[in-house]
């Protein structure tokens, strides 16, 4: 598998991160050699082994659905940066359509 | 002068009015103090630690019954939540952050009274096996300070070792607990997959992620083991019904087991002969005192370390998403108008390269088109690895291997971006794919002046046998 810029920079979308040039470079290498390193288990065969999705036997571990370690509004804003009580903020996501003329 | 051999001899001492916890509390603080240099500890928790202290010497004044932990003064790793506490998994990107709820073994130790010394350093996200941190600096062996502590539970492993606390909480997702103990002359324990509520750990990988114990002797090991374990309403995967409680001891402990060796390992190019002499000489001592002893064909050796990076890498792209620098983390001055642009600054700048690389990987090998070729492989790879682990302990009490393949390295010899570094987890990313418990044994000195141990391993829940079996092995070497 041939990792390319493209490739690096769908990942990048999908995994939020940015990288500069330079760093998209360095990524690049890194993502070809961890990739080549994992690759290593096409030489395994496993044909027709299911793929394992829970570590133990446990099933349907429930408890009463009863609300506790409640956390207020004020506490949940402790770590928020630049927070407008009662809200987090985050930046402008929808804008003004520009007129059209 | 203070000196502390294992809780149980602490309480004596405590019963008997020769020692207090604030006397211990003042020793170890200044330890901590006098060793700095060693980098153990983020932060100290000085002044409410002393606090704590002082009130759990007046119930034993007052004459009221010790606590299983009480006064016992324990050390945490930086990604283990304490309320009101900042804790920030070795990155920039939680620096400043402060937890708001405790993580349940934190209840649970606190509520047997133990007393938190403070939190240690550690790999970013404990994703490394050095403890290089680039935040906060490198963590240094205390048995030579120009070699690395391992990791990711570096500062927890050190601080066990150079006396700074009397046991650590750290967190094993490939070894961090396991390999760090090797490299400092520690016992380091990392129990079954959900015999430990992972509640308040900040998550790696959520399928591979367990606390574990790092400690100077089983004994006490296997008592706090006891306190953090069982079911608890904040975390599902925690297995139901387990006992772990010292009335287990009833079961008559066998005088001979049947032990396991995986050829493999010991054939690996990458292990140290001394350390392959360390787990030979073991072995056959073990032969001689009546076990039964068998090499047992392991040919899964070269995969499971891949499998282990595609599945962690995979798990971690996911947990790590929620660090977007909204609710709370690093947040880059808001300049741009653009949401993605947004949440990419906040992340490129707040994580580290290591943690950015494994971000990419594990999204990569979830991405359409790749995700049957990687991560499904991957899963069914892991699945013939559990059952290959299955079928040892259907004939086999425990298996015998080395923890590590190598001595600690030098500070600073690493290359970041390679994956060579990502070998030395051979032998103990095993156990976390197959979710069964191991330990670190410290044992054998080698010729550069370090040490090295051996690793044992059991079946899943026979975490209790497992820490039987490790007090005699020690106490025979």
């Amino acid at each position: 598998m041939e990792v390319n810029e493209a490739l690096v920079e769908k990942l990048s979308r999908l995994s939020a991160l940015s990288f500069t040039k330079e760093e998209k470079m360095h990524i690049q290498d890194d993502l070809q050699k961890m990739i080549l390193f994992v690759e290593k288990l096409n030489e395994l065969n496993t044909d027709g082994v299911e793929p394992q999705l829970h570590i133990t036997d446990a099933e349907n571990v429930f408890r009463d659905d009863i609300a506790g370690k409640m956390i207020s509004n004020e506490a949940a804003l402790e770590n928020a940066p630049n927070p407008m009580p009662p809200y987090f903020t985050a930046t402008k996501a929808i804008q003004k359509p520009v007129p059209e003329n | 002068m203070f000196t502390f051999v294992s809780i149980q001899d602490y309480h004596l001492q405590l019963v008997h009015g020769r020692q207090t916890c604030v006397q211990a509390v003042t020793h170890y603080i200044r330890e901590i103090q006098l060793q700095n240099h060693l980098n153990a500890f983020i932060e100290t928790f000085k002044d409410e630690a002393l606090a704590r202290a002082s009130e759990l010497d007046a119930e034993i004044k007052e004459g009221k019954p010790l606590r299983k932990l009480h006064g016992v003064v324990i050390g945490i790793k930086d990604n283990i939540c304490y309320k009101d506490h900042f804790i920030s998994a070795g990155s920039n990107i939680l620096r400043h952050f402060k937890s708001l709820y405790s993580a349940t073994v934190i209840e649970r130790i606190l509520a047997e009274g133990a007393i938190i010394i403070g939190r240690q350093n550690c790999d970013e996200f404990a994703m490394g096996n050095r403890n290089e941190n680039p935040v906060y600096g490198p963590v240094k062996n205390q048995l030579d300070n120009t070699r690395i502590s391992g990791g990711s539970s570096g500062g927890s492993a050190v601080a066990v070792q150079a006396s700074l606390c009397m046991a650590s909480l750290g967190s094993d997702t490939g070894g961090s607990v396991r390999q760090p103990a090797d490299h400092c002359g520690v016992i380091g324990f990392k129990p079954s997959y959900g015999m430990i509520s992972r509640h308040g750990l900040i998550a790696y990988a959520s399928s591979f992620d367990q606390i574990g114990i790092i400690a100077n002797n089983i004994d006490d090991i296997e008592k706090i083991f006891h306190i953090l374990s069982g079911e608890d309403g904040f975390d599902s995967t925690v297995l139901p019904n387990v006992r772990t409680d010292s009335a287990i001891e009833t079961k008559p402990v066998k005088s001979t087991s049947k032990i396991a060796w995986l050829p493999e390992t010991l054939h690996h190019t990458s292990l140290d002969p001394e350390i392959k002499t360390g787990l030979k000489n073991t072995l056959e001592s073990l032969q001689k005192e009546g076990h039964l002893v068998e090499a047992v064909p392991f040919p899964l050796i070269d995969f499971i370390v891949p499998a282990y990076y595609i599945l962690t890498t995979a798990e971690a792209s996911s947990n790590l998403s929620r660090y977007d620098g909204v609710r709370y983390g690093y947040r880059k001055a808001m300049q741009t108008s653009d949401l993605f642009d947004f949440y990419a600054k906040n992340r490129s700048e707040g994580f580290g390269w290591e943690v950015k690389k494994r971000i990419m990987l594990g999204t990569f090998v979830l991405s359409a088109g790749y995700f049957d070729q990687y991560f499904k492989k991957a899963q069914q790879v892991r699945k013939l690895i559990i059952q290959l682990s299955e079928k040892i302990f259907q004939q086999y009490d425990f298996i015998l291997l080395p923890t590590v393949p190598q001595v600690p390295d030098r500070i600073g010899t690493s290359g970041e971006s390679s994956t060579s570094g990502y070998l030395s987890d051979i032998y103990t990313v095993f156990a976390n794919l197959a979710g069964i418990p191991a330990i670190s044994l410290p044992i054998y000195k080698h010729t550069s002046g370090m040490v090295f141990g051996i690793q044992a391993m059991s079946s899943q829940k026979n975490d209790i046998p497992l820490l039987r079996f490790s007090e005699t092995l020690l106490k025979k070497h």
